[in-house]
């Protein structure tokens, strides 16, 4: 093995939470690789001792709620939500921001954001399983450089990788979309919570950049206050 | 938007790419982890990485190239060869894979794609398929190219993809090596018949191939190996041809 957690010892501590579902380890590696003290965390005491967590997912949406619910780490991903601490949730795990999903009826999401998911348009292929641009839309919810920070130093419309065939509804939250079938909300963020539809961690430069972006906001304000991050603005993207 | 991704294919024995012409003959391409970081930085949009070691002994040889690979390069990797049960599946994922590809024993067990896409995810379950072509179509190989079935390619990728299969990865074995490019007509009946992502792949000697394989073949993505081992062509070569004559691929 490389030396690879070693060297991003002192990042900001990202609890990648593992309840069981799918390649973790890829999540685990990229937010290394840009910096962060990352690990895959299993037990709510580590998760709230983290200076910001990802939320990933893959598979079915019902299998995904149920694994969160049965793995016990949901009470501390909504804490953490509540509490405004770094937060970024990927694909499934950006699903289960909102209420539900077409393709589990009966299973709950997080509800933090409303709306349920619905499968893509009839007139594409499911999934989705390609590279898209993002189209920045909006300025989301909440202080407009918050919702700039994820795609700070991106360029213009850059390229990430999409595999899913459902989707939320576009919302006030909602700071991207791409274009399959119509716009497709790719990427929202609400202060310090962000949710990608996309696989920044299989994203080339374009994912490492957002989840260099996140880790930033994980290691809060440019002074470095060790603790100063859970509620405070979004960190300045440029000192990343 | 619809995108078409550009896939360098490593076939792997014994920690070693290699390539053969039409699955013998096998030549030493290279190191797969060097190649995969090198391809990434090219541009490609994700990696297939095919463990053609029999032994249980290359199956952990290939766990531990997925894993290195996993380290440095951030771009989906899609693992297969050897897989004959879930447990196969979940190692290959957690070392840093993405997807599996399953093919003989998919033959084998039908039941065994349904369970990979349970357990993972349909998005993870890919098949493959080698195919050659007889008097009224195609027909389904196995163990390698070696053995002949009684299935129909078609058929059998519609069975697949019914059963679970995220995606289906069709190689032609009578193109496969010879640089003649795709079985574009093989290409056009799998994916008129499924609507999950079909890969091109076998017979890629030019840039061209890789644009007929897109357009005429209707391929959501198209695969190649020796014209990138032997740097005949970068990664980036191909996506400005391919962009250059109507294909979407993002840039390199």
């Amino acid at each position: 093995m490389t030396g690879a957690a070693t060297r991003d010892a002192d990042g900001p501590r990202i609890a990648v939470l593992d309840y069981g579902i799918g390649n973790l380890r890829s999540a685990e590696k990229a937010l290394q690789h840009v910096g962060a003290a990352a690990r895959l965390v299993a037990d709510p005491a580590v998760v709230e001792a983290a200076d910001a967590v990802v939320l990933p997912g893959v598979g079915a949406f019902g299998a995904c709620a149920r694994a969160l619910r049965e793995s016990g780490l949901e009470p501390v991903a909504r804490a953490a939500i509540a509490a405004g601490v770094p937060f970024l949730a990927v694909c499934i795990g950006f699903q289960l921001l909102y209420e539900g999903s077409d393709e589990s009826p009966g299973s709950d999401g997080l509800g933090v954001f409303a709306g349920t998911s619905a499968p893509l348009a009839p007139t594409v292929k499911h999934p989705q399983m390609q590279w898209n641009q993002l189209v920045a839309c909006g300025s989301g919810s909440g202080p407009a450089a918050a919702a700039a920070a994820p795609l700070h130093g991106l360029g213009e419309r850059p390229w990430v990788y999409f595999v899913h065939s459902f989707a939320p509804p576009v919302g006030p939250e909602t700071v991207a979309v791409c274009d399959y079938g119509g716009p497709v909300a790719a990427l929202v963020a609400r202060g310090n919570l962000w949710g990608a539809q996309f696989h920044p961690e299989k994203s080339g430069r374009s994912g490492l950049g957002l989840l260099a972006n996140f880790v930033a906001l994980a290691a809060g304000p440019a002074d470095g206050l060790a603790n100063g991050l859970a509620d405070g603005p979004a960190a300045d993207p440029a000192a990343a | 938007m619809r995108s078409i991704r550009l896939i360098p294919c490593l076939d792997v024995t014994d920690g070693r790419v290699v390539k053969g012409v039409q699955f013998v003959d096998l030549t030493d391409e290279g190191d797969p982890v060097e190649l995969a970081a090198r391809y990434d930085e090219e541009g490609a949009d994700e990696l297939t990485f095919l463990d053609i070691t029999a032994s249980s002994d290359g199956r952990d040889t290939m766990i531990s190239v997925v894993a290195r690979t996993a380290e440095q390069v951030f771009i989906p990797l899609t693992v297969g060869g050897g897989v004959r049960e879930t447990e196969d599946a979940r190692r290959l994922l957690r070392a840093g894979a993405d997807k599996v590809a399953v093919n003989t024993a998919a033959v084998e067990r039908p039941a065994l794609v349904r369970a990979i896409a349970d357990e993972f995810g349909a998005q993870c379950a890919v098949v493959a398929i080698d195919a050659r072509a007889h008097a009224h179509g195609w027909q389904v190989y196995t163990h390698g190219g070696r053995r002949p079935t009684e299935l129909d390619v078609v058929a059998w990728a519609v069975e697949c993809a019914t059963n679970g299969a995220g995606e289906i990865l069709l190689t032609s074995m009578d193109r496969d090596g010879t640089r003649d490019g795709f079985d574009l007509d093989l290409l056009r009946a799998v994916v008129d018949a499924v609507d999950v992502p079909v890969v091109a792949s076998g017979g890629v000697g030019t840039l061209q191939d890789l644009v007929d394989g897109a357009l005429d073949g209707g391929a959501d993505a198209v695969l190649a190996a020796s014209i990138f081992h032997r740097r005949e062509f970068t990664l980036g070569e191909a996506k400005a041809y391919m962009a250059a004559h109507g294909v979407t691929v993002r840039p390199a």
